[in-house]
């Protein structure tokens, strides 16, 4: 018992300040990727062909990027030969309609809360139920360490519980496989109204890798209405717990609400 | 006769000797009796009858061996002689249309439908899609005999799979397993790279093994292409692949730790799984280690600033995992639940081929580090980490020994980083050829083989992730004890059902 309370005391307070402080993402970080399109030469085309999920269009619009389909990976970085695409370590991404992810230039429309009457009801207990519908457990992995001491979901009321019941809602995880499409429709089923759907990752937006592959459906809003997209692949940890804040209206201007 | 190779070795596909299917069986047979496991057992779904290939290892020996033979409908099942095969004869008939005749259990796998055209194991039509978990389920009849069902969602975060449990009031009978949940169709979408999205298929196959998983797939890549990664690269390789069996190692112990209740080393080991994730992070970017390992060597260097940063990082959360696995191992009440339950004996272990953890937790000295080592595995030996009770304990403290192997390999190699290039340039694939590739992940051998045609364009890519072995000794050391023990059994293996669906 005495060797607990040593190697506790060693191990120290470990929950950090996020959201009342700002925290210190990686150098190397891939956040929210930013373009500039005055740099592009005429005709060229080469981060769209080299975009492992075509999140890249280059038409009439300009050059776009479709953060829902993005994989974050180095591939357009390094196929562009002006440095016309680069990442900024701005791990806030989340948004609540599909097309808010399609990204021109640098602004990107962060997700609203949710409606007052909703937001009485989730905005200080939220409880989701997670459905991991195909991918690569990538997303599991950082969705599981939001409950650990260091992201601590739990001081903003925020839960993972155990049966869709007992839910508020659903996090989906994963493109929706062919072989999962029954189950997740089940799982929404069974959350009592009113409920919301986050997806989260890639493939839960837009299929990720295996975006039309006839094995999966593209992501959770072919099956479901979702309510937040968090893009990402997978998203760091503090991309879903801010995009989850956001929802719930407890951010304003990146700082905890007041 | 059988071709004998290196991991990672170029092969000319013509030389795999082609067998009929009594001999084939005969020489798959007689190397498992010698010692040797079937790391592969794959078909090539085709038009016409089926290629179907068997990789050999023998770790005593450290040979690998390819024998090859074609079927066109049916064959002996060789389930019964080598129960290793069962879960691979599954596969191949599921994917190819050929019956192994006699197998004890022939039933889907993924629940998905045949790639050959016209020929499908169950006799169902083109258009028939293959319903999820519906299949003639184990059942044991009497009374007091009680079924319980669970998933494909589960209570916690984690994927989807179906497990079917035969109690006799609170004691397991049986357990049955059946997956298929994840498969998003990578094997099929391998066919005719690699392209743009390969690499990405690869470091997603299990996305906790992105390591693992991506650097079997450019060695093969490395190996088909005549090019030799800097020495750099390959220490930078080796670093990633143990700071990811690090970060899972830590993980899996606080996940045990929870599920026995125990909650300080559970949340001590879910902070320091990150701190392990955030190393991998320092170097790439990612936490799960996106975008280092490329074809041709890696895709990040590190400057001093950054090594000196890991190694300080290194002996910061050492300390703190050594604390808190020490707490298990003093704990009497953990030790009271570790002990004896979900134990496997190394016969079995053997019989059913089991690798990785589960294989060392039982004595058996199988890790590809040692024994078919590759890259920078090839001059610095990390020794195997083994206990002998096959329990959860076993498990568990094998993971520990692991650690802490893993983390002098990693300390050792920051210290003596070799100067130079990380990236070597990467030409066409050879035409017509063949490799097999072997990384010890950190859930046990990952066994990429990969076929080109005559145009260097991959004819099949087969993935055999550590799970595809182990599901089955999951069920095994089930039986006989209590369902509430199911998920902390479960824990100490710790498979991958994406890894294993693909």
């Amino acid at each position: 018992m005495f060797r607990n309370v040593v190697i506790r005391l060693q191990q120290g307070h470990r929950t950090i300040g996020f959201p009342k402080t700002e925290p210190t993402m990686p150098d190397r970080f891939r956040g929210r990727p930013v373009m500039d399109q005055s740099k592009c030469p005429v005709g060229c085309r080469d981060c769209a062909e080299a975009c492992p999920t075509d999140a890249i269009m280059i038409d009439g619009k300009g050059l776009r990027l479709d953060l829902g389909r993005c994989l974050f990976c180095t591939d357009c970085v390094e196929a562009c030969p002006e440095q016309a695409i680069r990442y900024t370590q701005d791990f806030r991404l989340a948004a609540r309609q599909r097309d808010d992810l399609i990204l021109s230039g640098e602004s990107l429309k962060l997700a609203e809360a949710l409606d007052k009457k909703t937001r009485r009801l989730f905005g200080r207990s939220l409880k989701l139920r997670q459905v991991s519908a195909g991918g690569c457990n990538g997303c599991e992995g950082d969705v599981n360490v939001l409950s650990t001491v260091v992201f601590d979901l739990g001081r903003f009321g925020i839960q993972v519980v155990a049966s869709p019941r007992h839910a508020d809602g659903l996090l989906i995880t994963g493109p929706v496989t062919g072989n999962m499409r029954l189950a997740v429709k089940k799982a929404y089923e069974a959350v009592p109204a009113p409920k919301i759907v986050i997806a989260v990752g890639a493939c839960a937006i837009a299929g990720g890798p295996y975006i039309n592959h006839p094995e999966q459906h593209n992501g959770a809003d072919s099956v479901v209405p979702v309510d937040l997209y968090i893009p990402g692949c997978p998203p760091h940890p503090l991309t879903i717990l801010d995009g989850l804040l956001r929802l719930l209206g407890r951010l304003e201007d990146g700082r905890p609400r007041s | 006769m059988t071709l004998p190779l290196h991991n990672g070795e170029l092969l000319d596909r013509a030389k795999i000797p082609q067998q009929n299917v009594a001999e084939f069986r005969q020489q798959v047979i007689a190397r498992v009796r010698e010692g040797a496991r079937v790391a592969a057992l794959f078909g090539l779904p085709g038009n016409g009858s089926v290629p179907v290939l068997a990789v050999l290892a023998n770790g005593v020996s450290g040979t690998l061996e390819l024998v090859g033979t074609e079927i066109s409908s049916e064959y002996p099942s060789l389930t019964r002689e080598v129960p290793q095969v069962h879960w691979f004869e599954r596969e191949i008939a599921e994917q190819c249309g050929v019956i192994p005749q006699g197998h004890p259990w022939l039933k889907p796998l993924r629940f998905v439908k045949s790639q050959r055209p016209g020929h499908d194991a169950w006799g169902r039509t083109a258009n028939e899609q293959p319903l999820i978990g519906v299949t003639n389920f184990y059942r044991v009849e009497g009374e007091e005999v009680h079924e319980v069902a669970v998933g494909p969602v589960h209570a916690g975060v984690i994927e989807p799979g179906h497990f079917r449990f035969q109690c006799h009031g609170e004691d397991v009978l049986h357990l049955e397993i059946s997956l298929g949940y994840q498969h998003r169709g990578v094997e099929r979408a391998l066919l005719g790279g690699p392209n743009k999205r390969t690499i990405h298929y690869m470091e997603t196959l299990a996305g906790d093994t992105t390591v693992g998983h991506a650097t079997a797939y450019c060695q093969a890549i490395e190996a088909l292409a005549g090019c030799k990664p800097p020495a750099r690269a390959q220490v930078l390789r080796g670093v990633a692949l143990e700071l990811e069996r690090l970060a899972n190692h830590t993980g899996d112990l606080g996940a045990l730790a929870g599920d026995v209740g125990y909650l300080p080393t559970q949340s001590f080991c879910g902070r320091l799984r990150g701190d392990f994730l955030n190393m991998t992070a320092l170097v790439c970017g990612s936490r799960f280690g996106r975008g280092l390992v490329r074809p041709g060597g890696v895709g990040f260097d590190v400057d001093e600033a950054c090594v000196g940063q890991l190694r300080e990082r290194l002996e910061q959360t050492l300390r703190d995992v050594t604390g808190a696995a020490n707490l298990l191992w003093d704990t009497s009440s953990v030790r009271g639940r570790f002990e004896r339950t979900g134990a496997l004996t190394a016969e079995t272990t053997r019989e059913i081929g089991l690798v990785g953890v589960a294989a060392r937790a039982c004595g058996l000295e199988r890790d590809v580090r040692q024994e078919f080592p590759s890259g920078i595995y090839q001059f610095v030996q990390i020794p195997v980490s083994t206990y002998h009770t096959g329990d959860v304990f076993a498990r568990a403290y094998v993971r520990w020994l692991e650690i802490q192997r893993s983390a002098a390999f990693v300390r050792e190699q920051l210290n003596a980083l070799p100067a130079g290039p990380v990236r070597a340039k990467v030409g066409p694939l050879t035409n017509n050829a063949a490799v097999v590739t072997m990384v010890e992940g950190w859930r046990g051998e990952i066994c990429h083989a990969a076929l080109t045609d005559g145009t260097g364009r991959f004819a099949r890519y087969k993935v055999v992730d550590p799970s595809f072995h182990n599901w089955f000794g999951l069920a095994l050391a089930l039986r006989n004890q209590q369902i509430s023990d199911f998920p902390l059994c479960n824990k100490s293996f710790n498979l991958s059902y994406c890894g294993h669906d693909l």
